[in-house]
């Protein structure tokens, strides 16, 4: 199986006094096709990883490999590339513009690929479908339920066709009910190839992932997929 | 070490969409930005209208001069080096005429203690500040003056009483039209009058004068024979020429004691006290561009602050800090070329309401157009750079943490 997110050995501090560590030697491999959730009580450092997973944050130490190439060593412009056509990352907060309908919101998932407008929307679309929410194409993210928005964000997610999807608490600001159906939603997107990685508190969501990962001060306290290559 | 997957190419951003990025904020919060292009517009609009109204106001004055002509000179006698008010020689007018390039020649002589009135009942020392001069029928050739009512002097009558009065002067009689005979009061003697003049702009001295022909002057007004104003028309070429032989012509002996002058050259005088104050008023809207600058920089710089979510998500996205920068560049552009925009046509528009009022040709110069259009550029790329370097600065953990 092909490694798409190689962490190996990977801080991150933060100066001050006293320096604060939310990550500390961190070893963790993602291969294609994984459905993994990142679990640990709030403080546990999720965030911090799933930043440095999203290559939106350099290590202070450690490698990071997205797709085979180390951000460390890379220009803003290239790792913005990494972000652009590797990743997608959805986030409790949905980030939706407030001033785009929910096809231009996706379509501008992208926009940093420098793909042409049509086309854009033409893929926009069929990620929209693939979600559900072929019919609120033209809806502005104010017209939508909690739980559309956050299928308009993972559309977003999708639609650069990542090699990992990177999910920052997306069922955090969703009722249960809302929050079970995303999670089918999930796992459906997982058995059609998509590789995932969700980053959980709420244990319901964890368990409905085929490996747990679980943190705690920063630091890989158990891993249920951690014996497989 | 790439394990032979293929190099990601770099974020891209195409320029196509440059525009419609750069137009979201706007979008978002369309009464703030209007009111930040407004600084800009009336900046642009007080500058183009200022230089518009004094190009359109110096093109009446221009085409005036064109009409009336710059070859108009006069002479005027002087005083003399004891003060006492000089006359010009009796043959000053004809020895004028020999000089080359002159066209036309017409002496007029101030009579004074001499007043005209409407009637002999009008006590003496209600003049009404009218003049009584005397003149030679040619005087209306040489001035190009228009006859509004009846006729002007000719060989004829200007032998016999008769006058014709200047524009001012009879209004200040009361006299508007020449359908009944009419006489004034004019030296102790009843004057017919036979004719009212248009006004001369290059000769306004005459709008308030009675004309009377010289050998009427002569035998019942005390006329001596010496001119005091002798009106001479030259070839256009030869103006400046003509213009400096006059004196010694005139009075060969006393050159000092005749004055010499060019009265289109009073109107030119007043295009250059028109550009004069213009430089008052441009100041003043150069400053209400610089705070329109002023505001777009703080709405920009806000927007950056607000919109730190938006910043973080297109980082996520893919988007490089330049791409950000160009964002928030486009978006400052765009308020100041709006504002610019609305400006100009707001000036041109004033513009032409001003100069339909006053009758003066429109005229807004293609310079003020273009220079207000480059300004309000230069004016968002120095509002916008600032704002855009913060946004590009701000890391994407720090902007989307901030909710």
């Amino acid at each position: 199986m092909t490694p798409v997110l190689e962490l190996q050995q990977v801080g991150k501090v933060y100066p001050g006094s006293p320096p604060v560590e939310p990550v500390r030697g961190v070893t963790l491999t993602v291969t294609q096709g994984e459905l993994v959730a990142v679990v640990g009580p709030s403080g546990s450092g999720k965030t911090t990883l799933l930043h440095l997973m999203a290559a939106l944050d350099r290590p202070t130490s450690g490698v990071v490999r997205v797709a085979g190439q180390v951000i460390g060593a890379l220009s803003d412009r290239r790792v913005s590339g990494l972000r652009a056509h590797r990743l997608g990352v959805v986030f409790q907060q949905f980030f939706l513009l407030e001033s785009l309908s929910a096809l231009d919101n996706v379509a501008a998932g992208l926009l940093y690929q420098g793909v042409a407008g049509a086309e854009r929307r033409r893929l926009a679309r069929q990620s929209l479908e693939r979600v559900g929410l072929g019919h609120r194409l033209g809806h502005r993210p104010t017209a939508l339920s909690g739980g559309e928005r956050q299928r308009v964000a993972i559309a977003r997610a999708l639609v650069g066709n990542p090699q990992v999807v990177l999910a920052d608490e997306p069922t955090g600001n969703l009722d249960s009910a809302t929050s079970a159906n995303l999670v089918t939603l999930l796992q459906a997107l997982n058995r059609q190839g998509v590789t995932l990685v969700v980053v959980t508190h709420d244990q319901d969501v964890a368990g409905a992932m085929s490996r747990q990962v679980e943190l705690r001060d920063g630091q890989v306290v158990g891993d249920s997929g951690g014996g497989r290559p | 070490m790439s394990r032979g997957l293929p190099l990601t190419p770099g974020s891209r951003l195409r320029a196509a969409d440059l525009l419609p990025v750069g137009t979201v904020g706007l979008r978002a919060r369309p009464l703030r930005a209007g009111l930040s292009a407004l600084g800009v517009a009336i900046g642009i609009a007080a500058i183009v209208a200022v230089l518009g109204i004094t190009r359109s106001s110096q093109a009446d004055l221009l085409a005036q001069i064109d009409r009336l002509g710059t070859n108009l000179l006069t002479v005027v006698n002087g005083r003399s080096i004891e003060g006492q008010e000089a006359e010009l020689p009796a043959a000053a007018h004809a020895m004028l005429g020999r000089v080359d390039g002159v066209r036309h020649v017409a002496p007029t002589a101030q009579l004074d203690g001499v007043s005209v009135y409407r009637t002999d009942k009008v006590p003496s020392f209600q003049s009404g500040g009218l003049a009584v001069r005397a003149c030679d029928p040619a005087l209306l050739a040489t001035l190009d003056g228009r006859v509004r009512h009846g006729t002007f002097l000719n060989p004829t009558t200007a032998r016999y009483p008769t006058t014709v009065l200047g524009y001012q002067a009879a209004k200040t009689l009361g006299i508007a039209a020449l359908d009944q005979p009419t006489r004034v009061w004019l030296g102790g003697h009843w004057f017919t009058v036979v004719g009212i003049l248009d006004p001369f702009p290059l000769a306004p001295e005459l709008d308030r004068s009675a004309l009377v022909g010289f050998p009427v002057a002569s035998r019942r007004l005390g006329y001596d024979g010496h001119p005091s104003r002798i009106y001479v028309r030259t070839d256009t070429e030869q103006t400046p020429a003509v213009a400096g032989l006059l004196a010694p012509t005139a009075d060969p002996q006393h050159p000092e004691q005749v004055q010499a002058s060019r009265p289109s050259d009073a109107l030119t005088a007043r295009i250059a006290a028109k550009s004069a104050t213009t430089g008052l008023f441009l100041g003043l809207g150069a400053v209400a561009l610089l705070v329109g600058g002023i505001g777009i920089a703080n709405v920009m710089v806000i927007g950056v602050l607000e919109r730190r979510s938006e910043i973080g998500l297109r980082r996520a996205l893919g988007a490089a800090r330049g791409h950000v920068a160009a964002q928030f560049l486009v978006e400052s552009l765009l308020l100041a070329t709006i504002g610019g925009l609305v400006g100009v046509a707001a000036g041109t528009a004033i513009t032409t309401g001003v100069a339909h009022q006053q009758r003066w040709p429109v005229l807004v110069p293609t310079v003020a157009v273009w220079g207000g259009l480059v300004a309000a550029l230069a004016i968002g790329a120095v509002a916008g750079l600032y704002p855009a370097m913060r946004a590009a600065r701000l890391a994407p953990t720090d902007a989307l943490r901030s909710v």
